[in-house]
């Protein structure tokens, strides 16, 4: 074996950037963040990259044309805007083009995705079903080396890295993974560099990206872990140093065993097989489909966004002039709390409410009493400098032997099988017939204990690197952009709810994914309350007068979580409350308590197993049972069905039926003359709010390769992914059971400000201007003086004038039990 | 009045399944789920009162004699004790509790009523199997075990993962009916009929036959064992569980947690009176139950995955009942079953909660890994060894598979002509020479039994190795049931009439299999059996009838074929061992072979999906 002679040629960092760019990026389990899938294809413009994506790695990237088809017939596609979409793209023959939306889809099978030829060519020469006889193993090592706690071995694991660790491993052991003597011992040796094993597997190095490409995408969701954690090495609780070079050497070095054990030291290399590279990435031809389905589809948004934009010019009068509230409660921008704030206005018309992303403008780690490791409550991009610990409290750990690996054991197992058995038949039945919390539960109040207290106030400490709590400047700083941002600067009701949201689910290992993706996916109850406390702290309020902001002394702030499963919200150090307040406080939860259970009634008319038809009080405790039910793989159903994002005064939005579908961020153009809010705003919300969209859209779109099916098979691997069966690839992604009722509708986000200042805004940022240059986000901007509407299109705006003019009428209230509803105007 | 109860036991279940087959809603489905199981364990506990007044004498019904000549009797027998009890409680109970769980977990998903009517006809094999009086019985609700297992880890059939895997599943299974099969042979030559279980527990009767054919019954405790390891996934064939958990997670619960897994080691407590008294069978279940445990504990330490944990963790316990029933504990067993059931079930079910569980418990730091372990070369060797499973999937295939494939590899410079050929050239002389030698023959002759015997397993060898074409394989199924039948026609006082059970149900099946494949053939165009081809996608009714004639060929009992199946080991010799194991390994192979065809042709990634498709190790 020859593995002197190096391949100058070939630039493997740029090799290695690429496929690591391609890869899923999905963070483990606890750290689920949602992300643009296809993120990798941003550069290009929306319709532009799907088309390659689709080329390259064969995902399905739109519905079908018989989908699109019924779903013109059913009305949600419109005739009229269907024409507006051909007319705006200009295309010469419209009449023909429409004609053939029409024609049932009879397009050949579409070509087989190029990703992934060479190795079939190449394999086929060698007879053997290498992936059969790598990947259960490779997973199984790659598992066990990243294993955050399911298995009970202790192993050693090399600081050094996966690769050294290994090699230890095989160097100890009698037995072996490589099981090729020659092999082996060049393993145990170290000798192998990636580029010698390319060179003895391959042969040229003008082919070394195609072979690596289609090897990583053979088991991308593997790749596209080990590439994150890679990249996040702290993500882990328990860290692991591994990058996905030496996955990708130990895996060639397999390759090398297998081959040269079944077929001998002489075996057809790739560059005696094939006789050119393929060049995957070249330019790939546009096929008549996806060209159809890109019109489809854009028709299939607009018909949908022209009812909103139609709804938003029509605007209720407002009484001029101040009005004083009951309370004002600033909600997460979370597309769940949409109809709570519907309802939480509709029944105390004294009350206002805003929308702002749930990390309430502050952002620090967070460790919780006796933790060894530290939460982080703040966009996942973000890295804090700031800690606050939870302290003065005993957090009571509820164990349950049943999850405890011992009972696998011989003896231990025995007395567990015996002892335990008996009991969990007992718990079995208790669950299923009269489900309650468990420790199987992921709890929005698991987070912190509301009767702890937290180290909000800065006494000049630090721990491991991170200051403890905040000093009164940086907490006057904090408050002021905040309460800038969404344009609450006067006008102060006694009571300002901070209302962060979290949900509760059981037996589900996507957990993550159901809280606030503004606090990286943990609940957002601790920003609630430590943004509350600095907003009520004297020396914070006398700093803010400085700067402009009066808040009266009578009023209060106050923090507080909803959980979106169960529709429960919990307030935080309300004993802290002045007497005055406490019996308008008092009002305001029965407002709450109120809106709430209309909010879960409203919910339930998604779900099919609630019958619109029981009483209130019984579709709100079965809504609630779902979060605690051992069997229930719908807790909620999450972000399905978001579409829009609205920047702007509650004014524009509140006499719309949105149906939950958007994302409300409350803004105040003309507070804002520079766009310096909008800008921080707008960088904030196109990633998260973009992110979450297309997510969604993607996992719709192909649930068996961009989502992660059905999640009723799932196995957990090693606390950080799951996969189908023992064997099988990881699976990142949503499961269907989230996506399954989603409309995949790209995010239509809507400025309220001018759009001279939008467009200056939009452009200040260079990975926030994509989102809109390349359109895997619409925009709409409003221009607040004229109520006339533009759409970003072709890199400027254009006026649009919606053709829904005529939305129908809801009575305010009201809970509707259709399972869809169009955008309706409430009287 | 018991017998009415046990009856009811059977027939609940059987009328539940096929009722199931019928229904369009999906509330219609739970609500007779949960029916029929909550009334069926009612009439349990009416009937362990009974039984209990009774002061728990064990209740033996000889049911229906299906066919008796003066050689052979085949009948249906029921058999009710402490055990049956027992295994039908914790069956009945879980099965109602997993009927429960599925009605809310399975909503909406694609295949409801399939997993269902599924989960139907198992809890009617299972309930079958624990009733039943003698190794015939038994054996019919053993099959139907099988094939409800093949198709609940199949249950995602537009993956490739789910159907492999189901497919290894059955075909460890199918080493353990070998067992099965051979061990009722070897019976009959016991007695002049097929024994009842009550007969063993009469053990003056017992001692008897032992004094004379002592090396028989250590030939049937380990066919016996054989069996009740490959179902209970023992040393050697235990890398089989973990890889059965591809279906819906209350589906891995109830199979491969708790009642499937548990059945081989009912077989043993049920034919205990065998090993009671053999001394060395005992030795041999005790010594390879600590292997299994020692092994399978080993094993579960260096699962990353938390399904696959559970199942060796389940393993572990089973081997350790077998430990218990060599050393007489059989009280000590049962009770450890039901432990053993009742606690995977459930952990199996919260298994998704372990995400949730650990990353907290790891938040708070109470579970610390140690990073430099000390690493002697012994642990290092042990920890390489349970992550590779002890390569138990490679010895499972060395030991039995490769030899298989590699004399039907060896087969195929014969072309499919030159067989047609060869079979009717073998026929037309068998049957020419079985009308010349008398019926009521009183001598066999060995020299066409050998030529017809061996020329049948040749083909069938092929059809298992056939990589092509499956009107090939399933033809050459076809000919080797009427070539075994034809051979087993040369022993002595053989009646035509026996011939016509067997083929009567295989006869019609294999031909109207043909016309299901040309069909298929002409509607999808080429069909091999290269690939998975998931045609169940676009013609679910023709996967369906496929299914059904499949079954019928490999004698399932649908047909008079499986009787036939039993006549013609009854008219093998004790002698004619060579001859027991080539019809017995014809008989799994046909099986398997046939199975092999279903899963390629209607399994698996669908070949021309237009839209999304899964990955291939998904």
């Amino acid at each position: 074996m020859n593995h002197s002679v190096h391949s100058k040629s070939f630039d493997w960092k740029e090799t290695l950037h690429r496929i690591k760019h391609y890869l899923p990026d999905q963070a483990p389990l606890k750290d689920f963040i949602h992300h643009n899938t296809l993120h990798a294809f941003q550069h290009e413009s929306f319709h532009k990259g799907l088309h390659l994506a689709n080329q390259l790695f064969g995902y399905q990237v739109y519905l079908s044309l018989p989908e699109y088809q019924e779903l013109f017939a059913q009305g949600k596609i419109k005739e009229e805007i269907l024409d507006q979409v051909l007319q705006r793209r200009k295309i010469k023959d419209p009449i023909a083009i429409k004609k053939e939306l029409f024609l049932p889809d009879n397009f050949s099978k579409p070509t087989e995705k190029p990703i992934g030829s060479l190795r079939k060519i190449w394999k086929s020469k060698l007879g053997i079903t290498l992936e059969d006889l790598i990947q259960p193993l490779l997973f199984r090592v790659l598992g066990i080396y990243l294993d955050q706690g399911v298995s009970s071995a202790d192993l050693p694991i090399r600081e050094s890295g996966f690769w050294d660790t290994v090699r230890h491993w095989e160097d100890q052991s009698w037995n072996h993974l490589i099981l090729h003597p020659e092999v082996r011992k060049d393993f145990i040796d170290g000798k192998w560099s990636t580029t010698d094993l390319l060179e003895n597997l391959v042969g040229d190095s003008s082919f070394y990206e195609d072979f690596l490409l289609d090897l990583q995408f053979e088991h991308p969701g593997w790749s596209g872990l080990i590439s994150n954690i890679e990249n996040n090495p702290n993500s882990l609780f328990d860290p692991r140093t591994i990058t996905l070079e030496e996955m990708i050497r130990f895996e060639l070095t397999l390759e090398l065993d297998v081959i040269t054990r079944k077929v001998g030291s002489t075996f057809p290399k790739v560059d005696e097989v094939v006789s050119a590279p393929m060049h995957y990435f070249k330019e790939v031809v546009a096929s008549e489909t996806n060209g159809l389905c890109s019109i489809w589809q854009e028709a299939y948004e607009f018909s949908f966004y022209d009812q909103v934009i139609g709804g938003m010019s029509f605007q209720k009068e407002t009484p001029k002039g101040k009005k004083s509230f009951n309370f004002q409660a600033i909600f997460c921008i979370d597309d769940r709390e949409c109809s709570l704030r519907r309802y939480v206005e509709a029944i105390d018309p004294q009350s206002q409410t805003w929308g702002t992303p749930g990390f309430f403008g502050v952002t620090f780690y967070f460790q919780p009493e006796g933790a060894a490791h530290f939460h982080k409550l703040c966009p996942a991009p973000v890295t804090p400098i700031h800690l606050i610990q939870e302290v003065n409290i005993q957090n009571k750990w509820i164990n349950d032997a049943h999850l405890k690996r011992t009972t696998h054991s011989m003896v231990r197992g025995f007395w567990a099988s015996i002892w335990l058995g008996f009991q969990s038949i007992i718990r079995l039945t208790k669950q299923l017939f009269l489900p309650q919390k468990s420790p199987f539960t992921s709890s929005s109040d698991d987070l912190m204990n509301p009767k702890s207290t937290l180290t909000i106030d800065s006494f000049g400490t630090t721990y491991q690197g991170l200051k403890i709590g905040f000093t009164v400047e940086e907490m006057a700083d904090r408050v002021y952009n905040f309460l800038k941002s969404i344009g609450l600067t006067n006008n102060f009701a006694p009571l300002v709810y901070l209302v962060g949201h979290g949900a509760t689910s059981t037996n589900n290992p996507h957990f993550s994914a159901y809280d606030c993706g503004a606090c990286s996916g943990r609940p957002g109850s601790v920003n609630a309350r430590v943004m509350s406390y600095f907003a009520n702290k004297m020396e914070v309020r006398l700093a803010l007068k400085a700067k402009g902001i009066s808040i009266p002394d009578s009023s209060r702030f106050l923090g507080g979580l909803h959980d979106t499963t169960r529709d429960e919200i919990q307030f935080y150090d309300e004993e802290g409350l002045p007497n005055e307040l406490r019996a308008l406080h008092q009002k305001n939860l029965e407002t709450f308590s109120t809106a709430l259970q209309k909010n879960a009634q409203e919910r339930s008319r998604k779900f099919e197993r609630i019958s619109p038809s029981l009483a209130h009080s019984t579709i709100y405790q079965k809504v609630q049972n779902r979060s605690i039910s051992l069997f229930e793989p719908r807790p909620e159903l999450n972000h399905a069905t978001n579409c829009l994002c609205i920047i702007g005064r509650r004014e524009l939005t509140d006499h719309l039926f949105l149906d939950r579908r958007s994302f409300l961020n409350s803004y105040q153009p003309f507070d804002d003359p520079d766009g310096k809010f909008l800008e921080g705003i707008v960088n904030a919300a196109a990633p998260v709010c973009g992110g979450i969209n297309l997510e969604y859209y993607f996992s719709r779109m192909d649930p068996h390769r961009l989502g992660a099916g059905t999640k009723l098979p799932h196995n957990v691997m090693g606390l950080i992914g799951v996969t189908n069966g023992i064997d099988g690839d990881l699976r990142p992604g949503l499961p269907t059971q989230m996506i399954e009722v989603h409309e995949p509708l790209r995010l239509m986000m809507i400025i309220d400000q001018f759009p001279e200042i939008v467009s200056k805004v939009i452009q200040r940022n260079p990975a926030t201007f994509e989102w809109f240059q390349n359109e895997w986000i619409h925009l709409i901007v409003r221009n607040p003086q004229t109520g006339n509407f533009y759409l970003w299109n072709k890199n400027q705006f254009s006026p649009y004038f919606p053709m829904s003019v005529d939305l129908p009428t809801l009575p305010h209230t009201f809970i509707h039990l259709e399972d869809s509803i169009p955008i309706s105007q409430l009287s | 009045m018991i017998t009415h109860f046990i009856h009811l036991l059977i027939f609940l279940p059987l009328f539940g399944f096929l009722v199931s087959l019928f229904f369009k809603t999906e509330k219609q489905q739970t609500y007779w789920i949960q029916g029929w199981l909550s009334l069926s364990l009612l009439t349990l506990i009416g009937l362990g009162i009974s039984w209990a007044m009774a002061s728990f004498q064990p209740i033996d019904l000889k049911e229906i004699s299906i066919l008796k000549t003066e050689h052979y009797h085949f009948f249906i027998s029921l058999y009710f004790d402490r055990i049956s009890f027992v295994f039908g409680l914790v069956g009945l109970l879980i099965s109602f509790l997993i009927a429960r769980y599925s009605s809310v977990y399975m909503h909406r998903e694609e295949g409801f009523h399939r997993f269902f009517n599924t989960i139907g006809l198992f809890i009617f094999g299972f309930q079958w199997t624990i009733f039943s009086g003698n190794l015939e019985t038994l054996f019919i609700g053993w099959e139907i075990l099988g094939i409800a297992s093949f198709l609940l880890i199949a249950f995602y059939r537009d993956r490739n993962l789910p159907v492999k895997n189901a497919g290894r599943v059955y075909s460890t299974y199918r080493i353990g009916d070998v067992g099965l099969l051979l061990a009722m042979w070897l019976m009959h030559h016991f007695g002049e009929a097929n024994i009842s279980f009550s007969t063993l527990l009469q053990t003056s009767e017992l001692n008897h036959h032992f004094e004379t054919h002592s090396l028989l019954g250590s030939v049937i405790a380990l066919m016996l064992l054989l069996a009740a390891f490959a179902k209970s996934a023992q040393f050697p064939f235990s890398s089989w569980l973990p890889r059965a958990m591809e279906g819906p997670t209350p589906s891995s619960a109830i199979f491969y947690g708790s009642l499937s897994v548990h059945l081989g080691l009912f077989l043993v407590l049920r034919t205990f009176p065998f090993f009671e008294h053999q001394l060395s069978a005992r030795w041999f279940m005790g010594i390879f139950g600590l292997i299994t445990a020692l092994i399978a504990s080993q094993i579960s330490q260096v699962q990353p995955t938390v399904k696959s944990q559970i199942g060796y963790g389940s393993i572990t316990q089973i081997g350790i009942m077998f430990i218990e029933i060599a050393l007489g504990l059989e009280t000590l067993a049962l009770i450890h079953f039901i432990g053993n059931a009742f606690l995977r079930t459930y952990q199996l079910l919260v298994s998704p909660s372990i995400a949730t569980y650990s990353i907290r418990e790891q938040m708070f730091g109470l579970k610390k890994r140690n990073l430099s372990p000390p690493f002697s070369k012994l642990k290092a060797t042990l920890f390489l060894l349970s992550l590779k499973e002890w390569n138990l999937e490679k010895v499972n295939y060395h030991l039995f598979w490769k030899p298989l494939k590699t004399v039907g590899r060896k087969l195929k410079f014969i072309p499919f002509w030159t067989w047609i050929v060869l079979f009717f050239l073998a026929f037309s002389w068998g049957l020419f020479a079985e009308i010349q030698f008398n019926e009521s023959s009183e001598q066999s002759f060995l020299f066409p039994i050998v030529f017809l015997s061996i020329l049948g397993i040749s083909m069938v060898l092929r059809a298992f190795s056939e990589s092509k074409s499956p009107i090939l394989s399933w033809t050459l199924v076809l000919f080797n049931h009427i070539l075994l039948a034809l051979a087993i026609g040369f022993n002595e006082h053989f009646s035509l009439s026996h011939q016509i059970w067997y083929l009567s149900g295989i006869v019609p099946a294999g031909f109207f299999g043909i016309f299901l494949l040309r069909t298929l053939q002409k509607k999808s165009g080429k069909i091999t059996l290269n690939d998975f081809q998931g045609w169940s996608k676009i013609y679910p009714k023709l996967a369906f009838l496929f299914l059904f004639t499949g079954l019928v060929m490999t004698g399932f009992p649908i047909s008079p074929t499986f009787i036939g199946e039993d006549l013609i080991f009854s008219h093998i010799h004790p002698d004619q061992w060579w001859l027991a194991s080539i019809v017995s390994i014809g008989f799994i192979l046909d099986g398997l072979a046939i199975l092999r065809i279903y899963s390629r042709l209607f399994l698996g990634i669908h070949s021309q999906d237009q839209g999304a498709t899964p990955y291939q190790n998904s």
